[in-house]
């Protein structure tokens, strides 16, 4: 191992950009936790879910990745949708480990509905933006990857806009913090509910385009994505925007410079670790405040 | 009265224990590995059951003592020649300990419901990557069991009987602990940990020491089922022990035959396994995964629509027939 100050900074800059699509994923699981408190189990798999949207427009029918956010978003939208109305509205009300089951069994058919249509085959999409790169001093930044982090961050301000200066934005919060008093000022709980999981689920559509130039498909990606997205939330403090985004970074960056002092994907024992602590000593997150 | 019933569950048990052994001599060499499988599935879910059913605190990581069982006995024979019948209560020994350090750490500081469904997850991952990198055991290639032939001492056979009778041992046994939990002690105040902790620490029992308990006998049993799983199916890799396809499969069979029941997980992994054994031999050439999207669909109906599983569908049939007899006043109830 030759250890070197470059070393360091590039993976920095590296652990910093992939950090931007891992809040950004974060982001909306936490959306759909904090305000139904139901943990999406299968959040990973409408991740992966995406890709392959984003991966066949860019691949076989030949559109600017980037383009295919106008695609993915409404889909995953759409799929959010349906899959509430389906399988989250009748158990809404049920035991949480109930709601966890069947979002784990949402997770298992949707992985391996993927592998009987796709097969178990990695699909890489080289597109226009694949090799370009820039140096920052001694550091090669991978343009696409910037782009990613830069779209992350618009799509988190945005949405951020939208929960705080919004009429639904507003009931979307006030829903999250206590329902039955929402539903006494007027607000349609269950619909709140539906539109929160749909937009939950159509950030996935806007990470999956952003995504699509520099990260492969299979339909096991979203097991990982998933897995770093109940760490960010958890590590953020539940249903906490700006702590999501934090440790989106930080997990991010955690990985990233672990990979340099450590062989092969050992870094991710120190994010699971990591999560540990954090869930032992401060379950409600980083940021969050006092515990529920 | 109570003692009764503990006598005629006695009797049924070994009528049935009688009939299972039996059976492998007249079961084809293919139904007889089913068999096996129910059997194995049967015990784990067992295992998970105490702590997921009874106590209410669902693992969603139990491979992790899966996996050290199967890790453990495994590279004590392939590395050091120790037989699995030794490294298979050294593997437990460590589960125990795995188990006691979850628990402990977990509900000491009131880790419940998804958390602690979250801890395990990430222990167990964690555990995959971990042994991903470790070449010792093989890294993410993982470990042969070297086959030494035909030979009980190192718990090898090459009659699939053999196996059979062990597991069916394992099971006779995890079903009878588990029925004499539930009618001691200890199984009460793992009800009252699940139905409602406070008023149950309010009478004074220890719920951390009960919770932790719960958590060891559960792991060290899953363990022993590791090290069969290793020695019956001679491979084992980072994936296939620790990852999270076996914490399911193990948790899966208990909530659908049903939670919290001394023959609910047998029941459920009677059902599924042999279902899910034929779709995956019918469909092996064209999809490999049928049998995950199989347990995926099933998880979702069960969910949805009998969230207490067989056992609580049973029981909701007999309910009806014998409401069918009672007073109208009473259906009022």
């Amino acid at each position: 191992m030759i250890f070197s100050f470059e070393l360091l900074a590039q993976a920095i800059v590296m652990g910093l950009l992939i950090g931007g699509i891992y809040a950004l994923i974060s982001v909306g699981l936490s959306m759909i936790w904090g305000v139904m408190k139901i943990i999406n189990f299968a959040h990973g798999e409408f991740l992966m879910a995406a890709m392959y949207i984003a991966f066949f427009l860019t691949a076989k029918a030949g559109w600017d990745p980037y383009l295919t956010i106008f695609v993915t978003v409404p889909a995953l939208f759409l799929i959010g949708v349906f899959i509430f109305q389906l399988t989250i509205k009748p158990i809404l009300y049920d035991p949480p480990m109930n709601q966890i089951m069947l979002t784990v069994g949402l997770s298992l058919i949707m992985q391996n509905l993927a592998l009987f249509f796709f097969k178990a085959d990695v699909l890489t999409s080289s597109t226009a933006y694949t090799k370009m790169n820039f140096y920052l001093g001694e550091v090669v930044v991978r343009t696409s990857q910037l782009i990613a982090f830069i779209g992350a961050a618009i799509t988190a301000i945005m949405l951020y806009w939208f929960l705080q200066k919004t009429e639904l934005g507003r009931a979307i919060r006030a829903t999250s913090q206590n329902p039955s008093a929402a539903m006494l000022v007027g607000v349609n709980v269950r619909n709140i509910y539906l539109i929160a999981f749909g937009i939950g689920s159509a950030t996935l559509g806007v990470a999956a385009s952003l995504m699509i130039p520099f990260y492969y498909t299979s339909p096991t990606v979203g097991l990982y994505f998933g897995l770093i997205a109940y760490v960010i939330v958890v590590l953020g403090g539940l249903g906490n925007f700006i702590g999501a985004l934090v440790a989106g970074l930080i997990i991010g960056l955690t990985e990233a410079v672990g990979a340099v002092f450590l062989p092969g994907s050992f870094s991710r024992v120190i994010v699971f670790g990591l999560f540990i602590v954090v869930l032992l000593f401060r379950p409600q997150g980083i940021f969050g405040g006092k515990q529920q | 009265m109570n003692k009764l019933i503990h006598n005629k569950m006695a009797i049924l048990s070994i009528g049935l224990l009688l009939i299972c052994s039996f059976l492998p001599f007249f079961l084809p060499d293919y139904f007889l590995h089913i068999a096996i499988l129910v059997l194995l599935y049967a015990y784990l879910a067992t295992a998970w059951n105490i702590l997921g059913g009874f106590a209410g605190q669902h693992s969603l990581g139990h491979s992790l003592f899966l996996g050290i069982g199967a890790y453990t006995s495994t590279y004590l024979f392939t590395g050091l020649g120790i037989t699995p019948w030794v490294g298979m209560w050294i593997g437990a020994g460590l589960a125990g300990l795995a188990g006691w350090f979850v628990g402990y750490l977990s509900f000491r500081y009131g880790l419940k419901g998804p958390y602690f469904a979250l801890v395990t997850i990430a222990i167990a991952e964690a555990m995959v990557s971990l042994t991903n990198n470790i070449s010792l055991v093989g890294g993410a290639q993982g470990l042969d069991v070297r086959w030494e032939g035909n030979n009980p001492l190192v718990m090898q056979f090459e009659n699939k009987i053999g196996y059979y009778f062990i597991i069916l041992v394992m099971i006779a046994i995890a079903i009878a602990l588990v029925y004499w939990i539930s009618h001691h002690r200890f199984g009460y105040q793992l009800i009252a940990v699940r139905e409602n902790e406070e008023a149950a620490e309010a009478l004074g029992t220890d719920m951390l020491r009960v919770k932790i308990v719960a958590t060891v006998i559960s792991a060290i049993l899953t363990a022993l089922g590791g090290t069969f799983f290793a020695q019956y199916i001679t491979y084992i890799n980072p994936r296939n022990v620790f990852g999270e396809g076996p914490s399911i499969q193990i948790l899966l069979f208990a909530i659908v035959g049903g939670l919290g029941t001394v023959w609910g997980p047998a029941i459920g992994a009677l059902i599924l396994v042999p279902i899910s054994e034929f779709s995956r031999s019918w469909l092996s050439g064209t999809f490999a995964g049928a049998h995950l999207l199989l347990y995926g669909s099933v998880l979702v109906l069960v969910m949805l629509f009998m969230p207490k599983g067989f056992v609580g569908l049973f029981e909701k049939i007999k309910q009806k027939k014998f409401r069918k007899q009672s007073t109208p006043s009473e259906k009022e109830i």
